[in-house]
């Protein structure tokens, strides 16, 4: 066989380009995941197991919510608000009251005030737990599980004691707190106010969660594998986490002490005494720390609550078909995922005309291309269950 | 006990009895090791386990999980590679088995006592790997191919720590012959692990990745990748896995047993007590550490894939060359 | 150091698990073993059809219109001879479709004559979606007698 042109150009091709080919591949992680905290879909370009462009792919939850406001009237949809972030059921309905009476100028007494304070911080503790139980199991980690979920139990009865429902209280009302069971002549006499026995059921299970936190402190924050796998990890300095609009413990993580609690004034916070918890350097192990001190705060606060809350009502005096005058106003509040804002447009009628809702999940999680670039598999697991995001506070 | 020689020196009914026992004994262990990994599990996170089988206790769990297994449809994926994709299983329980052969359970009573009995061990666990491997790469699917590869990567590194571990062993003992080694141990008196304490440490860690037990299981990294390699395995191929880590657990505390712990060995057992009670010992023993594995795994969240491999090279590879390194001058000196 | 504080809590919750479990294990074995739920607990909904005055008010406040009335007019005859002729509403249908039902509690709050009411019960679950629409007799006769009492509140 003799050599003829064309052959030698091709084997001296051949022998030059012999490099080292190692194809991308296209990774959809989600929907359907054990990790994504809902529905989330990601579909990430790998190169072995580096990622290098991760996008996010949202909608798969989406409720219309602010469709189905512009339809009903202020209670009605104070029911349906706590299920935008379904684990705190609670801090959902707070900033949206709020608006409301804030556009009615009303004054709500400070009974009221001092209960939803107390509720707040229980769906704030109900929320960091749920991320205490479900981060480990995502870095492979089973036991802090079932010990943050016990704990979790403990809070919800205590929210059904007061409320009548675990995760969607609708105990809120313009004006206050649910005032009565009905308002027929003899349920008109029920007043809803908080059973004789929470007090003492409140600080045995203060007690207990307090306790659980040194208990997960000690199974997960000195292992020395968890600090391996979290500490260094999708680093998320302030200004990139300020210029994407992170709010909540992800943002105290990277070191900036922002919190709404201690900004507005919507619940007496002034009050209470608690810190705001920062972190250094704004690693997936800072955001687990800040979460776990969250809780301990917010026994402490509870704690003092209980033993300082005033006496009185617990609803201002309302007109029975309540209208709220025209106007426009924004309300923010501190959301256990971050910062949650509503927009409330009111013609004077019973329901409002437009409801924007801000939510915490759907900001922080905008910053998920930026942070995942060149991360490996497994990191992108950790980092996203570090965000701490639920996919009906993304959707809506 | 004469019967019982006599019956075992005819070659063919020797075997025929033995084989009964090996295929009797590899399930047994496996549902109760089984069994013990959800009902401890359970207490360690404050909860039942299984409590409704088998009246309020739960040890009909695992035989009810292995008929659901076996009454399963057997689902093989469109473009999965078919024989490779039924052989993987196989495969590894097949080498799994294996391993049961050699373990002494008493003076002169392994199933079969080879010479070479160490080396064979350790050749025997790398045929898992290749089962591993097969299984992701036949089963058409990114997820688990993935995890193969994952696995590649960490059982082979993890091999080289697991051998040299045990040469620390084999100079001590002078012999690669289990049932030697546990002899030599009862004539030193002490038993291995105290001065090579080091090379237990080290296989011990080996072998939970060789098994890919938490806080190794990368391959079978549940929350990410579903299942890993085993994503597209259902019935009673997933149950023969299943089975395979369980037994291969057992197998792999027996031979540490063996090598560093003094084997059937308790001191104050000889001649007859000992051929009766040696068994009872070992697997004794060997439950402690089984526990000491279910252990680990409830505590521990995964080591990422690059930190395992650094693990391996950079830490246990340098710690067991310095290991046979004392060992040999030692044995040279003194 | 962290692996071994770890490895201590683990197995000493495993020791106080197994040697005392009427302190530390939680878990309730339902069915054998009931939890009752608290008084204020939103269950299933009662109605006492006496008190109705099919005024609509829960069925047009309800957020997901689940509630289905439907009643006519009757004549009740005077108590004193030569009184007026009261007229009356009676029910015909109030319907419930609890597979539509939000639970949130707002036909109990605005009833203007006691009603509804809250009972705690909570094993209804049924195999056809159709069955989980109560009627006006299952809601009296079911679940009217579970209402339970009212805590006593703090002050």
């Amino acid at each position: 066989m003799t050599l003829d042109q064309d052959m030698v150009r091709h084997l001296s091709e051949v022998s030059v380009s012999v490099e080292l080919q190692t194809p991308e591949m296209t990774l959809n992680i989600g929907p359907q995941h054990p990790s994504t905290h809902g529905v989330l879909r990601l579909v990430a370009r790998i190169d072995g197991e580096r990622a290098f462009d991760v996008r996010p792919v949202i909608g798969y939850m989406h409720r219309g919510y602010e469709k189905l406001a512009e339809v009903r009237n202020y209670p009605q949809i104070t029911t349906i608000v706590n299920r935008i972030d379904w684990v705190a059921g609670y801090a959902n309905e707070i900033p949206f009251i709020t608006a409301a009476e804030k556009l009615m100028e009303l004054e709500v007494p400070p009974r009221a005030l001092w209960i939803r304070l107390i509720l707040t911080e229980m769906a704030r503790m109900a929320s960091h737990l749920i991320f205490m139980a479900s981060y480990p199991l995502e870095l492979g980690a089973q036991t802090p599980l079932f010990f943050a979920l016990r704990e979790r139990e403990r809070v919800l009865d205590l929210l059904e004691g007061v409320t009548g429902g675990r995760f969607h209280p609708n105990f809120n009302r313009i004006g206050g707190v649910k005032p009565a069971y009905g308002s027929g002549s003899k349920t008109r006499k029920l007043i809803q106010d908080l059973p004789k026995t929470f007090y003492e059921e409140t600080r045995v299970a203060m007690d207990e969660v307090l306790h659980v936190c040194d208990q997960l402190e000690d199974l997960v924050a000195g292992n020395e594998i968890i600090l391996a796998r979290t500490k260094g990890i999708g680093v998320l300095p302030p200004e990139v986490a300020v210029a994407y609009g992170v709010t909540g413990p992800n943002l105290r993580a990277s070191g900036i002490p922002f919190d709404l609690r201690k900004v507005e004034d919507y619940l007496p916070y002034d009050q209470v005494e608690f810190n705001v918890i920062t972190g250094e350097n704004g690693d997936c192990w800072d955001r687990w720390w800040v979460r776990l001190q969250e809780i301990r705060e917010s026994a402490r606060i509870v704690q003092q609550a209980i033993d300082s809350i005033p006496s009185g009502p617990i609803q201002a005096k309302v007109p029975k078909v309540i209208k709220v005058p025209k106007g426009e106003t924004y309300v923010r509040a501190e959301n256990p995922k971050g910062e949650m804002g509503y927009y409330l447009v009111s013609d004077g009628g019973q329901g409002p005309y437009r409801l924007k809702i801000r939510s915490a999940s759907f900001s922080n999680i905008s910053i998920l291309p930026w942070i995942l670039e060149g991360a490996l598999v497994p990191d992108i697991i950790a980092i996203m269950g570090s965000l701490d995001f639920v996919l009906g506070d993304v959707d809506r | 006990m004469e019967l019982l020689a006599d019956l075992m020196s005819n070659f063919w009914l020797g075997l025929i009895v033995k084989l009964l026992i090996v295929a009797l004994l590899v399930p047994l262990i496996g549902m109760i090791i089984g069994f013990a990994e959800m009902k401890l599990s359970a207490k360690m996170q404050n909860r039942v386990g299984p409590y409704y089988a088998g009246g309020r206790w739960g040890w009909a769990q695992l035989i009810a999980d292995g008929i659901k297994f076996f009454q399963k449809e057997d689902i093989i994926p469109e473009k999965a590679d078919r024989p490779v994709f039924k052989l993987a299983p196989a495969l590894v329980l097949a080498a799994t088995v294996a391993l049961v052969v050699v373990v002494p359970f008493g003076p002169n009573m392994a199933f079969r006592n080879l010479e070479l009995g160490l080396f064979y061990v350790l050749a025997i666990s790398s045929l898992s790997t290749i089962g591993v491997l097969i299984a992701g790469w036949s089963s058409a699917n990114k997820y688990a191919l993935i995890g193969s590869l994952r696995a590649a990567g960490q059982l082979i590194a993890y091999e080289l720590p697991l051998v040299l571990s045990v040469v620390g062993v084999v100079i001590m003992a002078g012999t690669m012959n289990l049932d030697a080694i546990v002899q030599a141990q009862i004539a030193s008196g002490i038993p291995y692990v105290v001065p090579q304490f080091l090379g237990f440490l080290i296989f011990f860690v080996a072998a939970l990745a060789e098994l890919s037990r938490l806080p190794f299981d990368m391959p079978v990294a549940e929350s990410e990748l579903v299942m890993g390699y085993l994503t597209e395995y259902t019935g009673f191929r997933f149950l023969f896995f299943f089975l395979a880590e369980f037994v291969n657990m057992f197998t792999m505390s027996a031979i540490a047993v063996t090598l560093f712990l003094g084997g059937y060995h308790f001191p104050g057992l000889s001649g007859d007590l000992a051929t009766v009670l040696g068994p009872i010992v070992l697997v004794a023993k060997s439950f402690v550490l089984v526990f000491v594995m279910l252990w680990f795994r409830w505590t521990f969240p995964r080591f990422r894939e690059d930190q395992l491999q650094s693990m391996a090279w950079k830490v246990l590879v340098p710690l067991a060359l310095a290991n046979i390194a004392v060992t040999a001058i030692l044995k040279v000196v003194i | 150091m962290g692996l071994w504080k770890g490895m201590w809590v683990t197995l000493s919750t495993m020791f106080k698990t197994i040697f005392r479990p009427s302190k530390h294990l939680k878990t309730v074995m339902y069915p054998d073993v009931k939890e009752t739920p608290v008084p204020r607990a939103r269950g299933v909904i009662a109605l006492d059809q006496e008190a109705c005055t099919v005024c609509m008010l829960c069925a047009r406040n309800c957020p997901d219109w689940c509630i289905y009335i439907e009643g006519h007019k009757v004549e009740v005859p005077p108590d004193k001879p030569g009184g007026r002729i009261k007229i009356r509403n009676t029910l015909d249908r109030f319907d419930i479709d609890f597979a539509l039902c939000m639970y949130c509690g707002i036909c109990v709050e605005v009833c203007p004559f006691d009603a509804l009411f809250w009972s705690p019960e909570y094993e209804y679950s049924e195999y056809e979606m159709g069955k989980l629409m109560h009627d006006m007799d299952t809601l009296q006769d079911k679940w009217l007698p579970t209402v339970p009492e009212q805590p006593e509140i703090a002050q």
